[in-house]
């Protein structure tokens, strides 16, 4: 089984939006193949035709308590855009990955992991809900890494 | 006499947050107003007191579509102001730079996120699936862009190679020449991309615009020129604070900029063009000519072509730049620091950037003041607006709708920067 390429999608400046970012960042300190992504989600689709195996970290704004944890396999059908609010230009994740599917653009392997964002005002700083929810997503990730 | 409102809450496939609210008595506008309630987010304030030399880096933070148009009028503004004189190496590489912003964000709006309104399609998602060869296409352009930016200024997003007086590091010379079979590629396929877009139907639709940007006797203007406008200004950028002006109107957290006389002027890809037509290329002057254009256009819905001109010119001239590129050194210009005030004007790719600030004889920043784009354009956008409301009265809700939203997109806004978005709301009386 190859191990996964995480990919943090988010603003590290607008509070839990950073969610991403610090997950990618965690699991790039212990070795694991992560990186952050800014800017527009065509980005991604570049992503998507050099790695077979993505997991995409990112925090979703849907009304449901703060910290929630969403696991969608994007192989399984469209991702819901109402979800992932992250975007410059309106084309944020779920506009990428329905692009991509598509051009018949997918990689082998999508898996998306959303948590609950409680605030997205300017700050560095995760609210206390999602700062839990992301270590535990984390520890979880670090043990399972290829799910 | 019936009553509507058309109210749109929040507009889609635009930069930040904003709103569209109209109120109709029979066939009379009795309200329009272009909302932005993106928050405000006090940069020209935060400047204060910081290192003159930071302003490009924290500016570029405006934007993560046009940070090259903030670093290079930030650039620009503490150069004038610290008396710092940069090469023509330099300024060449940072003309290739910027180039790479314009194609990546003309591409994106065009191709991903104005072009589905031309196809009935309400989403960036649709447009994959009725035009794939496009949308691939569209793509590849789109990276062409991002890796200039990615080559020249370190990364495509928030570059982190550029700096007062130049850049960190001049690319190795092997690492610009790898650009070139793509730039060449990016020429024809700029060009079938705009000549595609051609074949839409656009609204009749005629603005009586005062054109405004940039001027350069030699180029297409980018990164510098004089300011000229259609109505027979030609004005030095330092001049800029004598013949424009901001002001704050109570529904908007953007600043609407007017001429000194209280008239709307347009920025952006419609300007640029009717003001230099001359200096385009042969090869992008064709491609108009083939897609029906002539030497001005003044139907805003036109104006994804225009953009696709751009495109194809910003990889024509990023691929002269970078045949004729060697590395250099010393990759930047200094000077001693110096109290002064400094002006820097750019073409970003929604029009004129200005940038102008103070600097102490501490190297510190005293005062700032940035004008971007979508502030100078949004009372045009309201004009355009009660224009195409007039003109398409007779439409149903949402259809007049939908059409208010094409005028707005037709701009490419970035309201996001303009704030330092939409929802519209018509209301029928």
């Amino acid at each position: 089984m190859t191990r996964p390429l995480f990919v943090g999608v988010g603003n590290s400046y607008r509070s839990d939006d950073g969610v991403g970012p610090w997950l990618a960042q965690a699991l790039a300190k212990a070795g694991r193949g992560a990186q952050v992504h800014g800017g527009d989600g065509t980005g991604l689709i570049d992503l998507f035709g050099q790695h077979s195996d993505l997991v995409i970290l990112d925090a979703t704004l849907s009304g449901r308590p703060a910290g929630t944890l969403t696991r969608i396999d994007a192989m399984d059908g469209p991702v819901p855009a109402e979800l992932f609010h992250y975007s410059t230009h309106r084309f944020g994740v779920a506009e990428a990955i329905e692009t991509a599917r598509a051009l018949g653009m997918l990689p082998e392997r999508l898996v998306l992991y959303g948590i609950e964002g409680a605030s997205f005002a300017a700050g560095c700083d995760l609210s206390d809900p999602v700062a839990r929810a992301a270590q535990d997503l984390l520890e979880t990730l670090m043990t399972r890494p290829a799910d | 006499m019936t009553s509507r409102i058309l109210q749109v809450d929040a507009l889609a496939r635009v930069e930040g947050e904003g709103a569209l609210y109209v109120k109709l008595d029979g066939e009379r506008i009795e309200k329009l107003e272009f909302r932005i309630f993106e928050p405000p987010r006090f940069f020209e304030a935060l400047l204060a007191g910081r290192d003159a030399h930071e302003a490009p880096d924290i500016t570029s933070r405006i934007c993560g579509i046009c940070p090259i148009a903030y670093i290079m009028s930030a650039s620009h503004a503490v150069e004038a102001a610290q008396g710092i004189e940069v090469t023509q190496e330099i300024r060449d590489l940072r003309r290739m730079l910027y180039c790479g912003e314009w194609i990546q964000s003309h591409v994106l709006h065009a191709a991903m996120l104005h072009a589905p309104d031309f196809l009935n399609l309400h989403d960036a998602m649709a447009i994959a699936q009725v035009e794939p060869d496009l949308v691939r296409t569209a793509l590849r352009l789109k990276k062409l862009g991002n890796s200039l930016m990615e080559v020249i200024g370190g990364r495509a997003v928030h570059p982190v190679n550029t700096r007062i007086g130049g850049f960190y590091k001049a690319p190795d010379a092997s690492a610009i020449a790898a650009l070139i079979p793509e730039l060449e590629w990016g020429v024809q396929a700029a060009r079938e991309v705009a000549l595609g877009f051609a074949k839409f139907t656009f609204p009749e639709d005629e603005g009586d615009y005062v054109f405004v940007s940039l001027t350069h006797p030699d180029l297409y203007p980018i990164t510098e020129g004089r300011i000229m406008s259609s109505a027979g200004l030609d004005i030095d950028i330092t001049e800029f604070p004598d013949h424009f002006f901001e002001t704050h109107v109570a529904r908007s957290n953007a600043l609407h900029g007017h001429m000194k006389d209280g008239t709307p002027y347009l920025v952006g890809p419609l300007a640029r063009y009717a003001n230099n037509y001359d200096r385009l290329s042969e090869g992008c002057k064709e491609t108009a000519e083939a897609a029906g254009l002539g030497r001005v256009v003044s139907n805003p819905f036109q104006s994804i072509l225009v953009r696709m001109i751009e495109v194809q010119y910003a990889i024509e001239d990023a691929l002269r730049l970078a045949r004729a590129y060697q590395p250099f050194q010393p990759s930047f210009s200094d000077a001693p620091l110096r109290e002064g005030q400094g002006h820097g004007a750019t073409e970003a790719p929604r029009g004129i950037c200005y940038h102008h600030y103070s600097v102490g004889a501490d190297g510190r920043i005293r005062t700032a003041q940035i004008v971007p784009p979508t502030s100078q354009n949004q009372p045009q956008i309201e004009v355009d607006l009660t224009r195409v409301v007039q003109k398409f009265m007779h439409l149903d809700d949402d259809a007049l709708r939908w059409r208010c939203e094409q005028t707005i997109r037709n701009y490419d806004p970035c309201i996001s920067c303009a704030t330092h978005f939409l929802k519209l709301t018509v209301e029928r009386d």
